[in-house]
């Protein structure tokens, strides 16, 4: 492990605020699937900085060369066709930042990272948040998501949820949060109140409640 | 072809086994001596863990990178991915390349004598597996002294031998690169094979195999069987783009039957082409040897054909427009190798070239093949070699471009 960091092929860009709160929710040496791992990023932080095993699974091609060039095994693959491939809990973790909006049936997905998985990180951008309140109740315009500026009519197509409506997804489907972080444009925010409406993004860890 | 970078002057070499005891085949028959025309570039480092095994294709050879000669037009089958600087950096790795067991390039096949009656085998040499060329190929690498192979790499039935290797010895490679491939022949591929066949059963000069002392080939019978090979590495895509509807040399139909289409004549020249550097036996035994690789058997599925060989390290290519090897095959194989665990890259590299693909995406194959290579140098702590006293591998010769037609030259 000592020669992977010293080659590290990794450049020292700034994580995405998101993927830092994600990066530091896990531990050294863990097992790491990272789904739709865009250009690898997050996994290259985690496989240089805490020496994780790490997988992804991305949809472009231009990531997943990107992936590849930094020294990560990046499978290409659909989220929405699952994980069936991927034996029972065969990861410590498996993170799904910033897509869940995205995806048809988020209740599989969310099962089956529980499945393959030890734990879930799930980010999420918050249609909660207080701006985007206003923007529907004033403009009366459907709101971008704050940390995922796109609009309602652009490729690929997003469904608006909030911090609330995800908990009692969570609750309904049977999944326990047992961490959750929040931030705030790019910053984060450390609130017990109030946070679906403070927060443009939230972070959670998952797992399953018969634990 | 970029003199710069180039292996340089290579040559041939032999290596034979089964001398006293002869080789057993998966068949339950056996053959003895046998000999593997290889090629190697590159030199091996100090602890021996960098040679990369390259395989070839249906008509491929041995001659994967540089030239023969310094006046030689062409160089090897694969050149633009193996030389100084390329994916497979010959200033890094030792880079093997073999002829298979059954071909016609040096390695022992149907052309070449049969010792116990002084004459060529013809069809009295044994029905070989892709299992049987791996296997010489496993002896070719203990006589190389080399103990485990950093990577084993090819595309189509090269494909095929790289996860026939990882399959069945995985003891000796630490990771596996197929390309354009299937772990288990179609029956449209089978198809496919028996048209060619049959195209070289109903040559009256192939004469049941025994042709080798006649003045007259089964040229024909071969050169049809290149032909439709030849459509299937194609693209419908590519082949608009390559040749359209033009006609070759005239400026309106003809209303006869001569070759009149710029598509005949390239098939026709590349068909006849073939029948001077392959021999019609041989594609017999080759294809066939493809037609029975199924690593699902026999247990019945993928997943448990590579249970034991899931500390390899995969990197698994498919192209978008390959209708002879689908993306699907590459996906049902990624699909059993992640149920045993194992660490696999996957892409289906958006190409229009079909089949060919893997050969002419040379800037992707590059970027990728390259990024692999240079992880598993990481990983595993390859050394680079010692500095040659003197370059072995012979000065780069300045040539000639290569001919345009060399891609389907080396597939299938």
């Amino acid at each position: 492990m000592n020669s992977e960091s010293r080659h590290s092929p990794v450049e020292d860009q700034p994580l995405r605020p998101d993927l830092q709160v994600i990066a530091e929710l896990i531990r050294p040496r863990s097992a790491v699937l990272d789904l739709g791992c865009g250009d690898g990023m997050l996994l290259a932080h985690l496989v240089s900085q805490k020496q994780v095993l790490g997988r992804g699974i991305e949809l472009d091609e231009a990531n997943i060369l990107t992936c590849v060039r930094r020294g990560l095994s990046v499978r290409q693959g659909n989220l929405q066709e699952g994980l069936a491939d991927y034996p029972d809990n065969s990861f410590d973790i498996v993170v799904l930042s910033q897509t869940l909006p995205f995806l048809d049936n988020p209740a599989m997905i969310l099962q089956e990272m529980l499945r393959v998985g030890q734990r879930g990180i799930v980010s999420f951008p918050n249609w909660g948040y207080w701006r985007c309140r206003l923007h529907l109740l004033l403009r009366g315009r459907i709101p971008m998501a704050p940390d995922l500026p796109q609009e309602w009519y652009e490729l690929p197509r997003w469904q608006a949820f909030t911090i609330t409506d995800f908990a009692h997804f969570c609750r309904q489907i049977g999944l326990r949060i047992t961490k959750q972080a929040y931030l705030a444009g790019s910053r984060r925010i450390y609130v017990r109140k109030y946070k679906n409406l403070l927060a443009t993004t939230a972070v959670f860890m998952l797992d399953r409640s018969n634990h | 072809m970029d003199s710069t970078n180039s292996v340089g002057v290579v040559e041939t070499r032999y290596f034979t086994f089964a001398q006293n005891e002869p080789f057993q085949l998966e068949s339950g028959a056996t053959l003895g001596p046998v000999t593997v025309a290889y090629e190697t570039y590159g030199r091996l480092n100090a602890e021996r863990s960098n040679a990369v095994l390259i395989l070839h294709a249906l008509s491929g050879s041995q001659h994967a990178a540089g030239l023969h000669s310094p006046t030689d037009p062409k160089p090897g089958w694969w050149d633009s991915c193996i030389g100084p600087g390329k994916a497979f950096d010959t200033e890094r790795f030792f880079v093997i390349c073999s002829n298979v067991l059954g071909s016609c390039y040096g390695s022992t096949g149907p052309a070449s004598i049969d010792p116990s009656t002084g004459k060529p085998y013809g069809l009295r040499f044994p029905v070989v597996t892709i299992g049987d060329m791996v296997r010489a190929q496993v002896q070719l690498i203990d006589y190389l002294g080399i103990d485990k192979l950093l990577c084993v790499a090819g595309g189509s039935m090269g494909g095929m031998q790289v996860l026939e290797w990882a399959a069945h010895h995985p003891e000796r490679v630490r990771a596996a690169i197929p390309l354009a491939t299937t772990a288990r022949h179609s029956p449209m591929l089978i198809a496919f094979s028996e048209v060619g066949r049959q195209a070289i059963y109903a040559d009256p000069a192939w004469n049941h195999g025994d042709y080798y002392d006649k003045p007259q080939k089964p040229d024909a019978g071969l050169a049809v069987a290149r032909m439709v090979g030849h459509i299937t590495y194609l693209s419908e895509q590519s082949m608009h783009k390559k040749f359209g509807r033009r006609l070759n040399g005239r400026e309106r139909y003809g209303y006869e039957f001569q070759t009149e289409f710029e598509v005949e004549n390239y098939l026709k020249y590349n068909g006849n082409n073939f029948t001077r550097r392959f021999d019609a036996n041989s594609y017999l035994y080759v294809t066939k040897a493809m037609d029975y690789f199924d690593l699902s058997q026999p247990s019945g599925s993928l997943a448990a054909a590579f249970a034991n060989s899931s500390r390899l390290k995969y990197l698994v290519v498919s192209f978008t427009s390959d209708w002879l090897y689908p993306s699907y095959h590459a996906k049902e194989l990624v699909s059993a190798l992640t149920a045993t665990g194992a660490d696999v890259t996957y892409l289906d590299i958006e190409s229009t070239w079909g089949h060919d693909a893997f050969l002419l995406e040379v800037d992707t194959m590059t970027d990728l093949l390259g990024s692999f290579l240079e992880r598993l140098t990481r990983e595993y702590d390859i050394a680079r070699p010692e500095p040659a006293a003197q370059a072995q591998t012979g000065s780069a010769q300045a040539t000639e471009g290569s001919p345009h037609e060399t891609e389907s030259e080396v597939l299938g």
